[in-house]
């Protein structure tokens, strides 16, 4: 039992350390970083040039084969990499979908033709690609879409709306899945394809977050001409497709960013309270106890995870615990933060709050973080049937139709 | 990255969980919950001792196997999944640990293979009564006077370690239990598989242990050795429980379909993987910082012993809740998690205490990172 790298991956992280020394600065606590201070535009910039230079340096999509433009690193190269790269402030936030969750499965389902087009420039950070899944009738249920796709003699038209699209407006392609046949069961019925963003009859419209920011979209298809070369499923075969991209995505999305216990230390050991500072008040002190043995927890089960990579295996489903719980305790713990705040908690700005306003900010991100990328609810069924095997619900839309199927808002 | 038990290791505790099952079923457990006169299982305690359970870290030259602690964390595990009906928790984590790290050469070579052997059993006696009262135990004139309780296995104990006023402070003595001065009864308690008793010392001779004067703070160092094995017992019970619930989910049918199918029974039983989970994190690192006698041991030790706490007695109490009316019974198996759940919570001092404890190390472990300017 040691957290000690082995001889060749100790080396590696050195590499890691000096490139990421080389080009960028170490993150400071209680200082915003360079992701949240950039103008949008100045942001994608940034991202963009500092993708192309991890190209250049091997440290792009490590473990995507030569043969793809990655440098064919192993599992725990990447991660090494990823441990280390967090440490410092580099522009974050653009190519998570792009090339944890698109290219993946381009990788896996495209043809050579299509593969050898896109996935370079993807890794480089040249195209950027977003993932057109969810629908306004169709989040948890995502089978459910209605986006349809009709065949015609020159190829398909597709009629409908995607929603939650993550920067679908600073895309160039996207990943799309659509209904083709409507008279069979729901997940028979799908077909996926890609689409370049810039083709007549789509439109994004940016969605406003009780944040205040703006990383998701709408996106809408009127009459949208798709030639069949750009099918990357077979006719009907769009859910299995799928459920290999969203396996990817689970991966991709992780555990969720924000105020966690250092913040809150900071915060308490600088609030005047009866007994001093916060810091000193034992009811304080019983709560932090709490969630640091949950942040432990979390930080240290990605620890057996690496372990088992590290020992060549694959990760079992201890990491699915991630999000759930590091969700659900963002929100709690920023709640708690403002509430120490007294009558000042309901301040929100970076400039005059406690901490810069980090607790404010992650109380309205923490309601996303607990439905993005699975919602708890969902989460608890895929642990307690994937991981406990407990049998799957009682469906009523199995063996119908998709259009018999009763609908509601 | 190196961070689970090595193959060997998960060959022991295959090992220990085959002997468990053989040797300490339920049936085996419920003879002890069962019966007021047996305070213990002592045909399983005997059997453990054959394997060298009692000794599996103790050095050789007192006839341990000297083996890592990491070792005995792997049985610990099994020993916690089985409900163990016997004082080993006392006897190896608190009181052999204890004398091997702090008692003098004869000491050691007096004591420690009969604790090794299982010929003898230790306990670690600290409570005076409810709350946390002032300690009223004194050591005059070479002999001990006061009373502990509840001392758990103090009944069934040889030997216990004592914290006594002396004129040093505060200071750890060493008592031989059947001994003149020494008067023991036993309480009842919530868990009877597991023996506890009442301990009056009238003048009772005792040996100091470790620095005079010290007794506190090595008295919680012998709580964060061990709570880390315990915490290992937590860990076994409470994945033992979740396996059960499991189970029953699946077999048990109401409204047509198993019970495991809706959602609100699946969501407990995930609330419960996701508190084990953490747990297993937490008491791999509670086991990797004692073996490698890291400065971070009180950290780990405490936030090891919460988190398996918090997942034992979720667990426990949510298995019943699965099981429903059948679960209240004294005939299903239930109760046998939910009294140790409670009581190793209670054994090494209560969760408040211990998340107390863990707010210090992270105040002193943050400041000393951010007066170094330190990075997250």
């Amino acid at each position: 039992m040691n957290f000690h790298d082995t001889e060749h991956e100790a080396s590696y992280r050195q590499k890691a350390i000096n490139f990421l020394e080389q080009h960028a600065e170490r993150k400071v606590i209680g200082q915003p970083g360079i992701s949240s201070c950039l103008s949008p535009q100045a942001l994608l910039k940034a991202a963009k040039e500092w993708q192309a230079l991890k190209a250049d340096h091997d440290f792009a999509c490590i473990s995507w084969s030569k043969e793809w433009g990655g440098p064919g690193g192993s599992a725990i190269e990447s991660v090494i990499f990823a441990q280390e790269e967090q440490q410092f402030d580099i522009p974050e936030g653009i190519f998570q979908v792009s090339l944890g969750v698109c290219m993946p499965s381009i990788i896996k389902l495209g043809s050579e033709e299509l593969k050898n087009r896109f996935v370079k420039p993807a890794l480089r950070g040249e195209e950027i690609w977003c993932q057109l899944f969810s629908e306004p009738a169709a989040g948890s249920d995502l089978a459910g879409i209605r986006t349809r796709a009709e065949s015609t003699s020159s190829g398909w038209v597709v009629n409908g709306q995607k929603v939650w699209t993550s920067n679908a407006h600073l895309s160039d392609f996207g990943l799309l899945l659509t209904r083709t046949d409507p008279t069979v069961v729901k997940h028979s019925g799908l077909t996926m394809f890609w689409v370049d963003m810039q083709t007549p009859g789509i439109e994004v419209r940016p969605i406003n977050q009780i944040s205040g920011q703006s990383g998701f979209n709408e996106v809408y298809f009127t009459d949208v001409k798709i030639p069949d070369s750009q099918r990357i499923s077979d006719v009907g075969g769009g859910w299995k497709a799928a459920l290999g991209t969203l396996a990817t995505e689970r991966l991709a999305i992780g555990g969720a960013k924000g105020a966690d216990c250092r913040e809150l230390v900071a915060l308490a050991s600088q609030l005047p309270c009866d007994t001093g500072t916060v810091l000193k008040d034992p009811q304080f002190r019983q709560k932090l106890a709490d969630w640091y043995v949950n942040s432990e927890g979390i930080n240290l089960t990605r620890m057996r995870a690496l372990t088992t990579l590290s020992r060549g295996g694959t990760p079992g489903p201890e990491m699915s615990i991630a999000k759930l719980v590091m969700a659900e305790q963002l929100q709690q713990l920023c709640d708690y933060a403002m509430d120490l705040q007294a009558e000042f908690g309901i301040i929100n700005s970076p400039d005059i709050s406690e901490q810069a306003a980090v607790f404010q900010k992650g109380w309205l991100k923490a309601p996303g973080s607990r439905i993005a990328g699975g919602t708890d609810e969902i989460l608890m069924n895929v642990i307690a049937e994937r991981v406990l095997g407990m049998p799957g619900e009682i469906r009523v839309d199995k063996n119908r139709p998709f259009n018999e199927l009763p609908v509601g808002i | 990255m190196d961070f689970d038990f090595t193959e060997d290791q998960k060959h022991l505790q295959q090992e220990a969980r085959r002997f468990l099952s053989a040797n300490c079923g339920t049936a085996r457990v419920r003879q002890v919950l069962d019966e007021p006169d047996t305070p213990f299982d002592a045909e399983l305690w005997t059997a453990m001792a054959d394997l060298g359970w009692q000794g599996a870290i103790l050095p050789e030259a007192y006839g341990g196997s000297g083996m890592g602690a990491t070792d005995l964390c792997a049985i610990a595990e099994e020993l916690g999944r089985a409900v163990n009906p016997t004082p080993f928790a006392s006897s190896v984590y608190a009181f052999a640990e204890a004398v091997n790290l702090l008692g003098s050469e004869q000491q050691k070579s007096r004591i420690l293979p009969h604790i090794a052997s299982g010929h003898q059993i230790g306990c670690i006696a600290t409570a005076e009564g409810a709350g946390r009262p002032d300690l009223e135990c004194a050591f005059v004139d070479s002999s001990i006077t006061g009373r502990k309780v509840p001392v758990t296995d103090g009944d069934v104990a040889d030997w216990a370690i004592a914290l006594a006023n002396d004129s040093h402070g505060e200071s750890l003595y060493l008592i031989e239990l059947k001994r003149h001065g020494v008067s023991t009864s036993t309480l009842p308690t919530l868990d009877p598989t597991r023996s506890c008793a009442e301990i009056k010392f009238a003048g009772a001779s005792a040996a100091p242990l470790g620095e005079a004067g010290s007794g506190k703070a090595l008295l919680q160092k012998i709580h964060d050795r061990a709570a880390v094995f315990v915490a290992f017992e937590q860990l076994g019970g409470a994945e033992a429980a979740l396996a059960t619930a499991q189970d029953y989910a699946q077999q048990r049918y109401a409204f047509g379909r198993a019970i495991g199918s809706f959602q609100a029974v699946k969501h407990k039983l995930a609330r419960i993987y996701v508190a084990n989970q953490i747990a297993r994190s937490n008491c791999y690192f509670g086991a990797w910082a004692l073996e490698s006698q890291s400065e971070e041991l009180p950290r780990a030790a405490a936030a090891a012993r919460i988190a398996a706490t918090r997942a034992f007695q979720l667990a426990a109490s949510e298995m019943i809740e699965i099981f429903g009316g059948i679960g209240t019974t004294w005939e299903t198996d239930c109760h046998l998690f939910y009294r140790r759940a409670k009581q190793l919570s209670l054994f090494l001092g209560p969760i408040n205490m211990w998340k107390e404890r863990l707010a210090a190390e992270i105040e002193k472990q943050w400041a000393h990172a951010d007066s170094h300017g330190g990075n997250l």
